[in-house]
């Protein structure tokens, strides 16, 4: 328990702020890479998603795709990107952007799945066009289940950043190669503990988000629990 | 008046679900599609407001054929209810009844107040207008659904075994305002549905259906009664059973109508208004 | 290519430390997934509160839970153990829901055909619910499986030995040879695994038609039929 003390006074020494590798500066490029990852996997995961869940068309190629992300391990494609563009943020955004796509994608097209197809069929029968019925009926009944794959998406991308100082991209990763190189075991205890609070921040953020988006009078008639299992998988990796 | 001239649908997988189909549908009346499963009723009423398109033949409605309008503007000109009412489960009800008209455009506040008469219409209490459609029993629901089928004032209303999924008692509720609406509307109502008691109670004019949307008989409830065109539809209407050959029977009580194996079926009152259809 | 002639026996020792580590908590989460999902699915409360904290521990990422752990269980940094330990915790965390869902998915009607025709509740569980939820089980395993081969590579920036020393030797050396000979075989691996699983589930599972790892919801998407 020693080296737990040790850690927290690690966190908590103020002489391990206000510099170019302060904590604060570190968390805020956890953060950063985080998002951007979150933001670019969702512009291109999200539309993909719709298109597969609204048209029914291209099922297998997900699985596949999700299948074959699973398998693939980050660390080397992270490190292999960074041999052909060099050190820095691009290696981590490019392994990290493919690894939260997967769950995002399943999210936006369980999501519309989800959807009654009755509700649908009226809807078009109605007199709705093919965007409207996406728009009205389909995006909004199927947040629920998009917000759970981008949360399960956040926490794989949060754990995994992890890796990015690995090669040269900075983030709390740095605490813990820091402290592997120099033997000092509370330093990478305190990166790892700092770690892990975020990914539970992140699973609470997302959880209350996912209470906020379930559209009021779908509470009553749909389960609770609206994770996305299948892309549940692969989330700690980092 | 809506004219089916020849159409047939062949579906991707193979089936033959109508063979070249004609018939015509007069205007103000309600025609009832009744069959069972696989008598292509459900495929015939989609086909007219083009949820699903014709392999061959044309339909006409009042002399346009409904290839003429785009699919999406045909099917905001006709109201349609289905079973289990497909209402959007995070509208309220309200807003549920409003959509069609907001779709064409018509002012939101303007749609909702127009929303609030035709849940009067449909004989809701207005308080439900805040509700989720989840919050509402099934009944509710279907008289939603047919308020929102009404709610562009369409000419046509295509109503798909609107009534199935309720209990017995509420839907003769839902029968009998419907034949009150029709009264005070006048649309022309194509209906479906498997329940031939159903069919003899709302249509003016009932189109009996075997495999494969062939017509075993049209006419009115009188005649197909009076004069069952075949053996098919004298089963289906449930004439061969004697159900529907019933007799006076006198008794201690009064007079009794009984059917052809002597069960008692009804009281013979005097007929106080309107002819038999 | 040259890269992998010359080394050709020292991916072979990685491979065989690569599944000494892997493949004991695939093995592990799925027995110890079993009493799991049964508990949770015994009680209505329990399933909630049992999913909820496998759920959590999942949220944690794994290079710091193979640094925190040694200090809870008093190992060394460097030992295999705690890369086991570490997936086993997410291998449950994933398998007690796919176990929990499976068992579930059981017809209550066959179950209380079983208690009828005279399975007492032992015997009907091992007997009838945990062989009908096989199916389920199967997808899930697969799922961790493949998950558990690729995580393992991570254990290689603290030093402990798996393919992913490939990755973090190539990026020393700067060889992109051996790491791309990394990846490739981890997957090779993950799919080597996966298919034997896939085979074994055949064997005991004959009656039933595989389902996929993502799990066969293809009919909802059926356009409703207009065939009434």
């Amino acid at each position: 328990m020693n080296f737990l003390i040790q850690a927290f006074a690690f966190i908590f020494d103020p002489k391990h702020y206000g510099t170019a590798n302060g904590i604060e500066v570190r968390l805020g490029q956890h953060l950063l890479i985080s998002f951007e990852v979150l933001v670019i996997a969702a512009l291109i995961a999200i539309p993909v998603g719709y298109l597969i869940g609204h048209t029914g068309r291209g099922r297998a190629f997900a699985i596949g795709f999700s299948g074959g992300v699973r398998a693939l391990p980050t660390l080397g494609f992270m490190i292999l990107i960074a041999l052909g563009v060099g050190i820095g943020l691009g290696a981590p955004i490019v392994a990290l952007v493919v690894l939260a796509i997967p769950s995002i994608l399943a999210g936006a097209y369980s999501g519309f799945e989800a959807v009654d197809r009755r509700t649908v069929d009226s809807a078009r029968a109605m007199g709705m066009n093919e965007l409207q019925i996406v728009a009205k009926v389909e995006v909004p009944l199927g947040l629920p289940l998009l917000i759970g794959g981008l949360r399960a998406a956040s926490l794989q991308v949060i754990a995994t950043a992890t890796l990015a100082d690995y090669v040269g991209g900075g983030g709390l990763g740095r605490f813990i190669f820091a402290g592997v190189q120099t033997q000092d075991y509370p330093q990478m205890l305190a990166g790892s503990i700092l770690v892990i609070f975020l990914a539970i921040a992140s699973e609470i953020l997302f959880s209350i988000i996912q209470r906020l988006v379930v559209p009021a009078g779908v509470t009553a008639g749909r389960p609770k629990d609206v994770r996305v299992k299948s892309s549940r998988s692969r989330a700690a990796l980092g | 008046m809506i004219e089916f001239r020849g159409v047939s649908k062949l579906f991707p997988d193979g089936t033959l679900a109508v063979d070249d189909f004609s018939l015509v549908i007069p205007s103000r009346k309600t025609t009832v599609f009744v069959g069972s499963s696989g008598s292509g009723k459900t495929t015939l009423l989609r086909m007219i407001n083009r949820m699903v398109d014709t392999t061959s033949g044309t339909i006409e409605i009042d002399g346009q054929p409904t290839t003429a309008l785009e699919a999406v503007a045909l099917r905001r000109s006709i109201g349609y209810v289905m079973q289990n009412s497909g209402l959007l489960p995070h509208l309220r009800v309200v807003d549920n009844v409003a959509t069609v008209p907001v779709l064409n455009g018509v002012p939101k506040k303007e749609a909702r107040e127009a929303a609030l008469v035709l849940l009067d219409t449909v004989g809701l209490d207005r308080s439900l207008a805040e509700r989720y459609p989840s919050q509402l029993s099934g009944g509710q629901q279907q008289r939603v659904g047919v308020a929102r089928g009404l709610a562009a004032n369409p000419n046509i209303l295509l109503m798909d075994e609107p009534f199935g999924a309720v209990d017995p008692i509420v839907r003769s509720e839902l029968q009998v305002e419907l034949i009150r609406l029709q009264r005070d509307l006048d649309k022309t109502i194509v209906f479906v549905t498997h329940d031939i008691d159903e069919a003899f109670l709302l249509g003016d004019q009932v189109v009996i259906l075997e495999k494969g949307g062939v017509i075993a008989q049209v006419g009115s409830p009188t005649e197909i009664l009076t004069a069952p065109a075949n053996e098919f539809v004298a089963t289906f209407i449930g004439a061969e059973r004697g159900k529907r050959a019933l007799s006076i029977q006198k008794t201690a009580t009064g007079d009794i109508l009984v059917d052809s194996e002597g069960r008692a079926a009804g009281v013979l009152v005097q007929q106080s208004e309107g002819v038999v259809r | 290519m040259n890269w992998i002639v010359n080394n050709g026996d020292l991916i072979g020792q990685l491979v065989v430390a690569h599944l000494a580590t892997a493949i004991p908590p695939i093995i592990l989460s799925f027995f110890l997934s079993i009493p799991i999902g049964w508990f949770a699915n015994r009680f209505q409360v329990s399933r909630g509160i049992l999913l909820t904290v496998f759920a959590l521990l999942y949220a944690i990422p794994s290079l710091p839970l193979f640094i925190v752990l040694p200090l809870i269980i008093g190992t060394g940094l460097r030992d295999p153990i705690n890369v086991v330990i570490a997936l086993t915790i997410y291998g449950i965390a994933l398998m007690a829901r796919s176990t929990a869902d499976g068992l579930a998915s059981v017809d209550p009607d066959v179950r209380q055909a079983a208690t009828a025709v005279g399975y007492s509740a032992r015997s009907s569980f091992w007997r009838v619910e945990l062989p009908l939820a096989g199916p389920v089980l199967l997808a899930g395993i697969r799922v961790v499986a493949v998950s558990t081969i690729s995580l393992t590579t991570v254990g290689a920036v603290l030093g402990i030995d798996s393919l992913g020393a490939l990755f973090t030797d190539g990026y020393q050396r700067n060889i992109p040879s051996e790491i791309l000979t990394g990846i490739v075989v981890t997957i090779a691996l993950a799919l080597a695994v996966d298919f034997l699983i896939v085979r074994i589930g055949r064997l005991l599972m004959p009656w039933s038609r595989i389902v996929g790892a993502g799990g066969g919801r293809s009919a909802r998407r059926q356009r409703t039929a207009a065939t009434a």
